[in-house]
């Protein structure tokens, strides 16, 4: 009889064509997708080349993403879409993003599909650990491994033990997937996943939306973890139903699996929170996190920007006025999402408001473009990093919080819980 | 045997901090190394000399998954980075780039700014020439220990695809 496994290791086992691995093995497996961005690509396409590729592994499994400096903000950048381009075309690539279609990959690859329960996937991007929302195994890797990857369709990796997540309780108002990704950073602390997969349960999970889940695995990066894996359920086969680009199995731990540790979050009474700088774990409730002048609200990125998230947002700016000193910048992190907010008004909503609305992109997150901030200069973001110097000059400050939260600081000019706003 | 200067930095220090997003447009990879963890200590990508050990605290890389990041500090001659731990994929990038990496909570704890240094990268002893005293790194998996003494992992498979 097999010895029992997490969702991890029975992934990881089922791409590298064993039985069994045992925790901290360094297995050799098969990837179901690659993807790669604009600020990894070039590495790996120069990589690409030194290995002696002619051909990418499989056309229809790899990703090209343009989304950190889209669209083109200078030469540089624009050469290296350009670079992109050609790779694409050469490789007769199925899946590449670029221009009026391009947004977040993160984003992007959810909602089309493309990675699956129970798949292998890398990217080199810290963020892949999104996919884990949808019960893949899916991890960051450098150039190199991407390079290596888009040749072979393999990978190296060291089995991770698993924590386990239970998630219980009730959710309060104005509380979305972003304040309990944030609370776990807090209970989890920088390090607190180091190397570790992690795997939710509990009876919560079932009430989170594939949006939430989508926010709360793409932040648990922050703490070290290698993947976030949600179990596959109802909503997750619901999710899928039109979207799913090829067939999937799905797959869960063993229930005799062995976890390193077991770490609980009951977000019951939780409000909603805010990460201070220049740190995500530093997290307090919004309406003490900090009271210094807000100069620019960030609304966009892979963490806390999708449908559910805007809408939250507009909701709460509807009718009112961003705060004459702040900035607001929404930034619907894909072409679909966008698209779906000027039907549903709340584009006009932001405008209306006083909000500058951007091209679907990484925007100013990682400080690269469309909002970077001054010397001094305080942000509020739906994003997933506040460390010194991510969002422009190295003694800015960002507070990250989720979309209500992000909302009623543009109106208040302060970092501020909705519940101020409202009343 | 590696020898030179210590040069010491505390815990968490990012991949943004290392070499900020803000440079990653610019396509030719020896101008990051001009700018490594400039945020931090501007001096530092000027002075450091060949040879010279980044010791840090815990989770050394923390952050993105840039390559750029120990492919800066590697270009700037650093010969080895010693810290109390590393992040995932700071730790996995360096490996794949053929930058020496050691994981050692003792020296993270005693090395001083300015130190010499000397390192054995095959038995991770590190010594401290100023403090009359040595320290032993963790021990790296074999399979990491290939993959450096084979250049890297571009390298590594370059041969399994073409035998050269």
């Amino acid at each position: 009889m097999n010895q029992p496994q997490t969702m991890s290791q029975k992934i990881l086992a089922s791409r590298a064509g064993l039985p069994y691995v045992e925790p901290g093995a360094i297995v050799e497996a098969e990837l179901d997708m690659v993807l790669a961005n604009d600020v990894s690509t070039p590495m790996a396409i120069r990589g690409f080349k030194e290995i002696g590729g002619e051909r990418v592994f499989d056309p229809s499994r790899v990703v090209l993403v343009a989304d950190h400096f889209t669209p083109n903000k200078d030469v540089g950048s624009a050469l290296i879409t350009k670079e992109m381009n050609e790779f694409a075309s050469s490789n007769h690539l199925e899946h590449r993003f670029q221009g009026g279609r391009s947004g977040i990959s993160h984003v992007l690859l959810a909602e089309r599909g493309l990675i699956l329960p129970g798949e292998l996937a890398v990217g080199a991007d810290s963020r892949m650990v999104t996919h884990g929302a949808m019960g893949a195994f899916a991890t960051g890797v450098g150039a190199s491994d991407l390079a290596a990857a888009l040749v072979t369709g393999r990978g190296w990796f060291q089995v991770p033990s698993t924590t386990k997540v239970e998630l219980g309780g009730e959710m309060g108002p104005w509380i979305g997937g972003m304040d309990i990704a944030l609370a776990l950073l807090r209970l989890l602390g920088p390090e607190g996943a180091h190397y570790q997969s992690l795997e939710f349960s509990g009876p919560l999970v079932p009430r989170l939306s594939m949006d939430a889940r989508l926010t709360i695995s793409n932040l648990m990066v922050e703490s070290g973890a290698k993947a976030a894996l949600f179990p596959v359920d109802q909503v997750t086969t619901d999710y899928l139903k039109d979207k799913a680009k090829r067939s999937w199995a799905s797959v869960a731990p063993d229930p005799e699996a062995v976890y390193s540790k077991t770490v609980k979050l009951d977000v019951t009474g939780l409000e909603p929170q805010a990460a201070r700088p220049h740190r995500p774990h530093d997290v307090a409730p919004a309406r003490r996190a900090g009271y210094e002048p807000v100069d620019q609200v960030f609304i966009g990125s892979c963490a806390a920007a999708r449908l559910e998230d805007l809408r939250v947002a507009a909701k709460i700016l509807s009718g009112r006025q961003v705060h004459p000193r702040v900035r607001l910048m929404v930034i619907p992190p894909t072409p679909r999402i966008m698209l779906q907010a000027v039907r549903e008004g709340l584009v006009e909503t932001f405008l209306a408001a006083g909000g500058i609305m951007g091209p679907p992109s990484c925007g100013p997150c990682a400080g690269a473009q469309l909002g970077v901030l001054a010397a001094g200069e305080v942000a509020v973001a739906t994003a997933n990093r506040n460390y010194r110097g991510r969002m422009g000059h190295p003694s800015s400050r960002i507070y990250l919080a989720g979309p209500a939260v992000a909302a009623a600081s543009a109106i208040l000019g302060r970092v501020a819980d909705p519940a101020e706003v409202l009343s | 045997m590696i020898s030179g200067m210590a040069w010491v930095f505390g815990d968490h220090i990012s991949s943004d901090a290392i070499i900020p997003a803000r440079y990653l447009h610019q396509r030719d990879p020896h101008s990051w190394s001009k700018v490594v963890l400039g945020d931090l200590r501007p001096e530092f990508a000027g002075q450091v000399g060949f040879g010279d050990f980044i010791v840090a605290g815990r989770n050394f890389g923390c952050g993105s998954s840039r390559e750029q990041a120990p492919l800066a500090i590697k270009n700037a001659g650093v010969g080895a980075v010693i810290a109390h731990s590393f992040s995932r994929m700071f730790y996995r990038n360096a490996f794949n780039m053929g930058l020496l990496v050691f994981t050692c909570p003792e020296a993270a704890a005693r090395v001083h700014d300015g130190d010499r240094l000397r390192l054995d990268p095959y038995s991770g002893l590190i010594e401290d020439v100023e403090q009359d005293t040595s320290f032993q790194a963790k021990p790296v998996d074999p399979f990491l220990t290939d993959l450096v003494s084979q250049g890297g992992l571009i390298k590594k498979v370059r041969k399994q695809i073409t035998g050269r």
